[in-house]
């Protein structure tokens, strides 16, 4: 058979390989290295917690920045404008309550996962359940999501278009993953964040530069000359990019799920597991404080390049070549770096975009891990009395099973929407998490009942909205296709309903419960988490 | 509590007298105020900035897409968009700064005390 339309190939896959494996490698000599002097159990969950402010602050940039923050937003921008930029934006003021009411209490209250935090003053064994459930469902769809995404990656930027190939690569990723938590922990999968969040930053910003320079640094000329390539219908989708609603305005219903989007853009990140434990990695509350200002200023400057790169990418590579592109909208930013630097440039985008990938996932896998034996097997199954050391050890085993299921769900879902996957993450860590979090921390008559009810409220009112939501059946663009439709919700995300009935439920749970909570309990947590007095902290010994 | 990330000295104590006698002191009325007066009003009022934008977006369209200040390739509503960054950096800013002025020697003291008591 004759196929007249080949899939174009871009950039040179074998300097796309060299660099991705000159990631690999560097980062593997360092996790190495890091990893040497390894003595407490606790080491494997926080890495020590000896990581400085800054350092911290990078691992957070670098677990807050996956590749769909990077991929996914410069080719929203590209396609859609306006509309790409409201997503960054609501991604980047969640940061915001991370800042304000999550992160130093946070440090001062827990030792390695969510759960610590939520069970503090509560009856330890239902609240750490349901705690650890919407960790392991989060961190589980989440790491789908982005294994799913290295499928489509690879596509583009290895020049594989053969399934089993795919799945090959995607089970290579895997199996990296795997190694770089059993052979570093905590302490080597932040060095990797680290490493990567700065050649993240840095790659954009040279490619900001780049755009920016051939404008004569003039962005409204920029979005001009945008808007033109994308109305031009030879190259462009003949939209208006700067024109707000080009991707979510179709209808009330479409306009509504937006909405319902912000709000578990904003929500949900202080409810992400993975994010959560990077305060426990610092030795303090202050430390906690400077991480999160750090990556509040790399991850903003980050998103305002993407808007350059987006916008850029519209102009000089063109709407019709970049959604023709294997990888569609995601291909926009490597194609930008082949028209702005050549081969080679691209090569080095590639590379840290694939590495962006593999440094999530590692990071996403140790949180998994970790709540699993910390909460499940030592506090539940063995009424916290395990031997830190065996915990630790079930913990490494839980990395291969994680990473395992991981591989073979990354491969069944490749190719596969994913967009789905990531708003079910924050919806589900929006509602499950946040509301729970925040009641924890500053309402001091929360109780046991209270918790549990708002968390699995959340959880299954999320879960089951999303569905029976158009992003799943009844619709061109969901998953089952428009020809499968049981789809009775109407909004692309639940977060607008889940959230407030988890407060609902926390509430409702709370007042109609005999049980007072332990008053001591809550003081002494209350006193806890405002001074840090009792976190344990810089005593040298 | 056995597994410590350090040495903590409230883990050999019975500790919780001393937190509950140290919440009803005025100097921590005093630091639990301080923080909910700042952090809440100002965490709601950079989220309504958010929602104002979004909203703005979704259902006022033609005016987001009007020219700004004469630009018309950025306009109102990237503007506003770019605005939400700002608003954002000066939050982090102003927070820091609270925090490391007012609630920072607050805590501080009221540590020494509970590490104090708990040692004694």
């Amino acid at each position: 058979m004759i196929t007249l339309l080949e899939t174009p190939q871009y950039g040179n896959p074998v300097i796309n390989i060299a660099v991705f494996a000159l990631f690999v490698a560097a980062t593997l000599a360092v996790v190495i290295t890091v990893s040497r002097q390894k003595t407490k159990a606790s080491d494997f969950y926080t890495g020590g917690a000896k990581f400085s402010g800054r350092q911290n602050g990078l691992a957070i940039t670098g677990d807050y920045l996956s590749a769909a923050a990077f991929l996914g937003v410069t080719g929203a921008i590209a396609i859609y404008g306006y509309d790409g930029l409201l997503y960054s934006v609501g991604f980047f003021v969640a940061l915001l309550i991370a800042l304000y009411l999550v992160a130093e209490p946070m440090r001062n209250t827990g030792k390695y996962t969510m759960a610590d935090v939520l069970s503090f003053r509560m009856s330890q064994k239902p609240v750490r359940t349901a705690a650890a459930t919407s960790t392991l469902v989060i961190s589980f769809v989440y790491l789908l999501a982005q294994m799913a995404g290295a499928g489509g990656l690879v596509a583009l930027l290895l020049g594989v278009s053969d399934r089993n190939m795919q799945s090959l690569v995607i089970g290579l990723v895997g199996v990296l993953m795997i190694v770089y938590v059993l052979i570093g922990g905590m302490k080597g999968t932040t060095w990797v964040q680290m490493i990567k969040a700065v050649l993240l930053v840095s790659g954009a910003a040279v490619m900001t530069f780049l755009v920016l320079m051939g404008n004569g640094f003039n962005l409204d000329g920029l979005a001009l000359a945008a808007q033109q390539a994308a109305l031009d219908a030879t190259t462009g989708t003949g939209k208006d990019l700067l024109e707000p609603m080009g991707r979510y305005g179709a209808t009330d219903w479409t306009k509504l799920s937006f909405l319902s989007l912000s709000l578990a853009l904003i929500a949900g990140p202080s409810g992400l597991p993975h994010v959560l434990m990077r305060f426990y990695t610092v030795p303090t509350a202050k430390e906690a404080r400077k991480s999160a200002v750090w990556a509040i200023v790399l991850v903003g400057v980050f998103f305002l390049f993407t808007l350059v790169l987006g916008l850029g990418a519209a102009k000089l590579v063109g709407q019709q070549t970049i959604l023709a592109a294997p990888g569609g909208a995601n291909s926009a930013a490597p194609l930008l770096a082949l028209n702005l630097g050549g081969e080679i440039f691209m090569g080095v985008i590639s590379g840290v975009a694939f590495a962006t990938i593999l440094a999530v996932v590692a990071g996403l896998t140790i949180t998994a891990s970790a709540s699993f034996a910390h909460d499940v097997y030592n506090s539940i199954l063995k009424d916290g009395k395990a031997d830190p050391a065996q915990e630790v050890r079930v913990a490494r085993y839980t990395s291969i099973v994680v990473g395992v299921l991981a591989i073979l769900g990354g491969i069944a879902a490749n190719g596969q929407n994913i967009a789905f996957l990531i708003s079910l993450a924050f919806a589900v860590a929006a509602s499950a998490n946040l509301p729970s979090i925040l009641y924890t921390l500053y309402w001091k008559r929360f109780n046991t009942r209270g918790s549990v009810w708002s968390i699995y409220t959340g959880l299954i009112s999320a879960v089951v909205l999303i569905v029976f939501s158009p992003a799943i059946s009844g619709s061109k663009t969901s998953m089952m296709g428009e020809g499968v439709n049981f789809a009775w919700f109407p909004l692309d995300n639940p977060a607008l309903v889940s959230v407030p009935l988890a407060f609902l439920a926390g509430w409702v749970g709370t007042v109609t419960s005999r049980e007072r909570g332990d008053e001591e309990f809550a003081l002494e947590m209350e006193v806890r988490s405002m001074t840090g007095a009792g976190a344990g902290e810089a005593i040298s010994h | 509590m056995s597994q410590g990330r350090t040495v903590d000295p409230l883990d050999s104590v019975d500790s919780r007298a001393v937190f509950v006698a140290v919440s009803k002191t005025p100097e921590f009325r005093e630091l639990r105020s301080s923080f909910r007066r700042f952090a809440f009003p100002m965490t709601i009022a950079g989220l309504t900035s958010y929602f104002v934008y979004v909203v703005l977006s979704i259902y006022a369209v033609d005016f987001m897409a009007s020219p700004f200040l004469g630009m018309v390739g950025l306009n109102t509503g990237i503007m506003l968009g770019l605005f939400q960054f700002v608003v954002v950096w000066v939050w982090t800013a102003i927070y820091v700064n609270y925090a490391n002025r007012k609630l920072d020697p607050l805590a501080a003291s009221i540590k020494a005390h509970i590490v104090n008591e708990g040692a004694a």
